[in-house]
């Protein structure tokens, strides 16, 4: 009886260290492909020429990703530029201010904008916004803001529920200690809610990120596609995403090679702004509880 | 010591379990068609008819000309589709079986009011010097080109047919597919793209190309200049479940099909040609 306990036990433990290694196993079998795949286009365009390169015209065996770059980091940037305000407040609002029944509604709602397939974004912009920013602004419609509208739509649950999680789990002394000694609700929120909620409010922005970087299906539809340095918000641009996504299909010899060497740039990229953003996530998580230490 | 033991064995029973998940059994025939999203369509319908009154499995994949031709060089693939002739040095290993030409429509908004142009203003749109609709007689309105993604089927296609040695210019809107690039194109009265025949729609207008409209006519007398073909490729002797897919193909039933689907068919003699070849 005591072995058979013991047995049920261990096959228990190492079943799930198994699932737990998984991810490791799949990220670095992923990761070990990719470069394996891209070796090719580095040591015959070379690595710098590559990332630095300002002309994409594989017909013409010219690899530069250097417009698709900029373009990735621009859309993800603008669009995190709207999407933090409105999604922090949205926040703020539906854990420390909305009512009840306020929250019932809101909730099952912006669950339903992150169920939204993106090809359906995609279409939807392609269809309604893309001609909408053509009359408005001039150009051809298909834009970085187009792109950065249609991603911020899509980033705003994300950043929503995981920050609000993050509100609601500041300890409600904190709360009834700060309103205790007088201050407004507000002045608690800002001053103390806030800034102990900040850890899990970056790893929100983080989340967020990583959804818009990735994304590529809704941004080819709306982005335009062109890969040259956009010279304002309304002109055309490439992400390192789209680039693999719309030439994959066709592509062979070095060009396909290429296509894989974009995308080590694109987890060199991830890669670089998760340490940016856990650098930031730990520091403040210490203003946050140093008191505590 | 022991328990690592048992970790290794776990860890092997696991990857058996995956293993003959993932390994399909092998009841019955089965043809894979790979390659151009082009041809895919009309893969599809002749799988589909074949498949209704024959014993065998045909799983028509899309993924491109590049990746047909890449997977029936590699053998991982049965039939390869390809809508761009080969180079000469893949014609070397891999076999072609035209299935028909295809035309390659240049499409504006229906509210354009230019009807024809010719190669040479067709190239010199896509290549940027041409900028404005007024210039080859339309209204005083911007052209936005709107093309495909590099190495997509049509658009080299295109580029062969009419851009010959400019390139199409750095700044036009690339669309990923011949659908989005019709949407651009209704949602923009200044656009203009190419699309292929059998994807032509009322929602956008047609141009006639050095005076000629597009028609099924036309493309078979190749007196409409912009088209192209579709290919099944074969590596090799290919096996007999394929062979006699491929008879049935080149058959009248099977040419049937095709000109339905709005391709036409190669002659007489070529067919014959490709009927012996499969023998």
């Amino acid at each position: 009886m005591q072995k058979k306990k013991k047995l049920v036990e261990y096959l228990i433990e190492k079943g799930l260290f198994i699932t737990a290694i998984f991810s490791i196993v799949i990220i670095l079998i992923i990761f070990i492909f990719i470069i394996n795949e891209g070796i090719p286009a580095i040591s015959e365009y070379g690595f710098l020429n590559f990332i630095f390169g300002m002309t994409w015209a594989p017909s013409d065996s010219q690899f530069g990703v250097f417009p698709m770059i900029i373009g990735s980091i621009c859309v993800t940037l603008l669009s995190l530029l709207m999407a933090v305000p409105l999604s922090l407040l949205c926040a703020i609002f539906m854990a420390e201010v909305a009512p009840d029944s306020v929250r019932k509604v809101l909730k099952p709602v912006i669950e339903t904008l992150s169920g939204i397939p993106s090809v359906v974004y995609g279409f939807f912009g392609l269809i309604v916004i893309v001609p909408l920013i053509r009359e408005q602004f001039g150009g051809t419609g298909f834009s970085m803001f187009t792109a950065s509208l249609i991603l911020t739509v899509m980033v705003l649950p994300t950043i929503i529920s995981v920050s609000q999680d993050a509100i609601r789990s500041v300890p409600s002394e904190y709360r009834e200690a700060s309103l205790g000694l007088g201050a407004t609700n507000w002045q608690t929120i800002k001053n103390i809610i806030f800034p102990a909620a900040l850890p899990g409010i970056i790893t929100a922005i983080i989340l967020g990120m990583g959804r818009a970087i990735g994304e590529t299906l809704a941004v080819i539809m709306v982005a335009g596609n062109v890969p040259l340095i956009p010279g304002s918000i309304f002109d055309p641009l490439r992400t390192l995403t789209s680039n693999i996504a719309l030439e994959m299909g066709y592509a062979t010899g070095i060009h396909y090679s290429a296509l894989f060497t974009t995308a080590i740039v694109l987890f060199i990229i991830i890669i670089v702004l998760l340490l940016v953003a856990h650098y930031f996530q730990k520091k403040y998580s210490m203003d946050a509880y140093g008191g505590h230490a | 010591m022991n328990s690592k033991l048992k970790g290794i064995i776990i860890l092997i029973l696991v990857i058996l379990c995956v293993y003959i998940m993932i390994v399909p059994g092998s009841s019955y025939e089965r043809i894979n068609i790979v390659g151009s999203t082009s041809v895919q369509p009309l893969g599809e319908k002749l799988a589909e008819t074949y498949t209704e009154n024959n014993n065998v499995l045909i799983n028509v994949q899309g993924g491109g000309s590049g990746m047909g031709i890449r997977s029936s060089h590699q053998n991982i693939t049965d039939i390869g589709m390809s809508s761009k002739e080969l180079n000469n040095e893949e014609k070397k290993e891999l076999e072609e079986l035209i299935l028909g030409q295809e035309g390659i429509v240049i499409s504006v908004n229906n509210e354009n009011n230019v009807n024809d142009l010719n190669i040479g203003q067709i190239k010199n749109i896509f290549s940027g010097k041409i900028r404005n609709w007024k210039e080859v007689g339309g209204k005083d309105l911007n052209i936005e080109v709107i093309t495909r993604e590099e190495g997509s089927g049509t658009r080299s296609a295109f580029e062969d047919l009419v851009m010959e040695d400019s390139k199409i210019k750095a700044d036009a809107i690339v669309q990923s597919s011949t659908e989005s690039v019709k949407q651009s194109i209704v949602s923009n009265p200044g656009a203009i793209g190419f699309v292929s025949y059998a994807h032509m729609s009322d929602d956008v207008k047609s141009l006639l190309v050095d005076g000629v409209d597009v028609s099924e006519e036309t493309i078979a007398d190749k007196s409409y200049k912009l088209q192209r073909p579709f290919i099944f490729l074969i590596n090799g002797e290919p096996k007999d479940s394929v062979k006699e897919f491929l008879q049935w193909v080149y058959s009248p039933e099977g040419i049937k099909i095709i000109k339905e689907e709005k391709i036409v068919p190669p002659n007489s003699t070529q067919i014959l040609k490709y009927q012996e070849l499969l023998k």
